[in-house]
């Protein structure tokens, strides 16, 4: 039995070592994604280039527009003729456009209603919303200025009373709010995901490709022998992944590592055996490599959409959330983020630990049950 | 062999995949240390029948026996007495030859010390002594085949399978192959081999042909020669091959006619009689013949006679 399994072990390795296609799929994707995640991907929006024409040329205006000139989020250019918006918008040269129509200071002057007019390209329409929420603040904080201003020199016994409200914030865990602390953890889970999946389908599949798992299933080796063959080398390789991207989180990105490494190894551990059960099952269904392919893409998509990676669960849709619960990556883009930034433990985690142990039990049955010792 | 005289017996087996009747109740035996051949076009249901002894498909119905076990029921057992060679010569191309050695030895269960003599045995076999280094993808046809070989025969299987095991390689490899399979044969090693190599088929001790799924001939190959041809054979040479054979296959008293390599082969009720009629024959009709004589039957011809191929070449040559 063990002198099988070695045999097996042995053979696998060397594959994966002498094949340039699995090298290369070892390393680059870790490398790429984390650097594309760590640097690109990030949920903040800054920059937003906003083309402003003024018709009042007040005072006024004029403040109000080098309000918009000292934030950091708008990028502002100045027009003198709204009639170049259009195609400033349709050159992506801005994305939001601001008018200020003469009789806004006038207006405001007379403590009436003054109107802004506002227009956004929101063919994206999340980038329109975050744009149009930073516009609502700078109007509305240059309106309150303004009314205490008014208020000061009208009635100022009543100015200094003036009940307020104002938003102290405390963001735990990610003091910064850092894109990279929220990105990094997480593509960990994507990368052990796409490598494990797609190395485990293919080895089994290219096998019966070249015709070798059939000189194999001659032989009087056991079921277990060769699913064990064949699973164990892309666990380790799954494992080595994990180290690799979580060293460079910390060393490079400097994301913390709150939690303990265990807990990090335990939910990792449950993840891959998932992902082997996944990567076996289709390696079951599929008879070349093309469909292998195809097939790892169908799973790969929506698992990596419906994890909580991205975007937030609690968005979808109500049924759609219901099916996140089949989905062994959510369970584990939670104790990624939660043992890396909130210091989560087995005492807070099991949930999503049990969760993953049932789903990998269930995959990992069903594949080796339909994998049999025969070419029908 | 459990006491059991036959390596191999098939009784009305059958493969059915959906609709198509792959192997259409064939029965046979082969005894131990016999070479036996089965033989017969593209498509005959030769690798089904051979996958179905490996325990590799499921019978849909009939009994199969390899070295005295039922395949359809105890595959495992089946698997410790025999070799299998698949048409592919299924090698790693990425692992060197040693390493291919060595995991089917491993595969096999082959001891340790045993292995040791088995890999030496192997690689002086297939003539790669000094090569054991080299990727396997890097040998030419003929060495893989003979390296396949090798392993499918580390743990000295009492029964070995080989499908096509000479497809794609030269007649050199061919002929030293063979030599190879006789010489396991002399060991008392059952040798189980499908091919469509008509010349090949001369070696086998005894031979089963099959057409369709179903066995359409069985003996020896001088048997067969004998038996399986009514009437006689003659080899006509002449010019214009190919309107001469339109011609004879509307004559009197001619049976059957063929392209054969350059020139035509006839079966006849009567070859001498039929001599003189031929060359007449061609003749009013504007064609020389240079040479007609009774010839002895090779297997191709009875091959032709008996199978499909027949009509397949009428069809090519028109």
């Amino acid at each position: 039995m063990l002198g099988r399994l070695r045999q097996m072990l042995i053979k696998e390795f060397l594959h994966v070592i002498r094949d340039k296609r699995a090298r290369f799929f070892l390393f680059a994707p870790p490398v790429i994604q984390t650097l594309v995640f760590g640097y690109a991907a990030t949920l903040e929006i800054k920059h937003v280039p906003i083309a402003i024409v003024d018709y009042d040329n007040s005072q006024v205006s004029r403040d109000l527009v080098s309000r918009f000139q000292a934030s950091r989020y708008f990028e502002v250019r100045r027009l003198s003729d709204r009639r170049e918006i259009p195609e400033l918008i349709d050159r992506n040269e801005a994305t939001m456009a601001l008018q200020i129509n003469s009789g806004f200071a006038r207006d405001l002057g007379k403590g009436e209603t003054a109107h802004l007019q506002v227009v956004v390209d929101a063919s994206n329409s999340n980038s329109a919303l975050v744009g149009l929420g930073y516009v609502n603040q700078v109007a509305q904080g240059f309106a309150r200025e303004y009314r205490l201003k008014t208020l000061a020199r009208q009635a100022p016994a009543l100015a200094g009373g003036l009940p307020e409200i104002v938003v102290e914030r405390r963001p735990w865990y990610n003091p910064d709010m850092s894109s990279q602390w929220f990105f990094v953890p997480g593509v960990i889970g994507n990368l052990v995901l796409v490598i494990v999946v797609t190395l485990t389908a293919f080895a089994v599949v290219r096998e019966r490709e070249i015709g070798t798992l059939e000189q194999i299933m001659v032989t009087p080796i056991r079921r277990v022998e060769f699913i064990l063959g064949k699973t164990i080398p892309f666990f380790l390789i799954g494992l080595l992944d994990t180290a690799l991207i979580s060293a460079a989180g910390t060393l490079w990105f400097h994301v913390p590592l709150n939690g303990s490494f265990l807990v990090l190894g335990a939910g990792t551990v449950f993840f891959i055996l998932c992902m082997l059960g996944v990567g076996l099952f289709i390696s079951t269904v599929s008879a070349t490599q093309q469909q292998a392919m195809v097939t790892s893409f169908f799973f790969i998509m929506p698992a990596v959409i419906f994890s909580g990676f991205g975007s937030p669960i609690s968005s979808m849709p109500e049924i759609l959330q219901h099916l996140t619960y089949l989905n062994p990556l959510r369970y584990y883009e939670v104790v990624l983020r939660s043992v890396y930034l909130k210091g989560g433990g087995f005492g807070l985690l099991w949930p999503q630990m049990a969760a993953m142990a049932a789903i990998a039990l269930v995959m990992l049955t069903v594949s080796v049950l339909r994998f049999q010792k025969s070419l029908e | 062999m459990n006491g059991q005289p036959q390596a191999v017996v098939v009784q009305d087996l059958v493969k059915r995949f959906g609709d198509f009747t792959a192997v259409d109740n064939i029965s046979f035996e082969a005894s131990r240390g016999e070479i036996f051949g089965f033989l017969g076009p593209n498509g005959a249901g030769k690798s089904t029948t051979i996958r179905i002894l490996c325990g590799l498909l499921h019978p849909t119905s009939g009994k199969a026996l390899v070295a005295g076990v039922d395949v359809a029921r105890e595959p495992e057992r089946v698997r410790q007495n025999i070799g299998y060679m698949s048409q592919k010569f299924s090698l790693y191309n990425d692992l060197k030859v040693i390493e291919n050695l060595r995991f089917f030895a491993g595969m096999y269960g082959v001891n340790q010390a045993d292995a040791a003599e088995r890999i030496a045995w192997a690689i002086d076999m297939a003539g790669l002594t000094g090569r054991e280094h080299l990727l396997t993808g890097t040998l030419a046809a003929g060495w893989k085949q003979r390296l396949a070989l090798g392993c499918a025969v580390l743990h000295r299987p009492p029964i070995v399978f080989l499908d096509e095991p000479t497809s794609g390689v030269d007649p050199i490899s061919r002929r030293l192959f063979w030599e190879l399979i006789h010489r396991m044969a002399d060991e008392g090693v059952t040798v189980f081999v499908t091919t469509h190599y008509m010349d090949e088929a001369e070696y086998c001790n005894r031979l089963v042909l099959i057409d369709r799924g179903r066995i359409v001939a069985s003996g020896s190959p001088l048997e067969l020669k004998l038996k399986s041809m009514e009437g006689e054979l003659l080899l006509v040479e002449c010019d214009q091959v190919g309107k001469a054979l339109e011609a004879l296959q509307e004559a009197p008293g001619v049976t059957d006619a063929a392209i054969f390599g350059h020139a035509l082969h006839l079966v006849v009720p009567d070859a001498e009689r039929a001599i003189p009629e031929v060359r007449n024959y061609l003749g009013e009709r504007g064609i020389t013949v240079s040479r007609i004589e009774q010839i002895r039957p090779t297997l191709e011809d009875v091959f032709v006679s008996l199978t499909s191929l027949k009509g397949r070449r009428e069809k090519e040559q028109a």
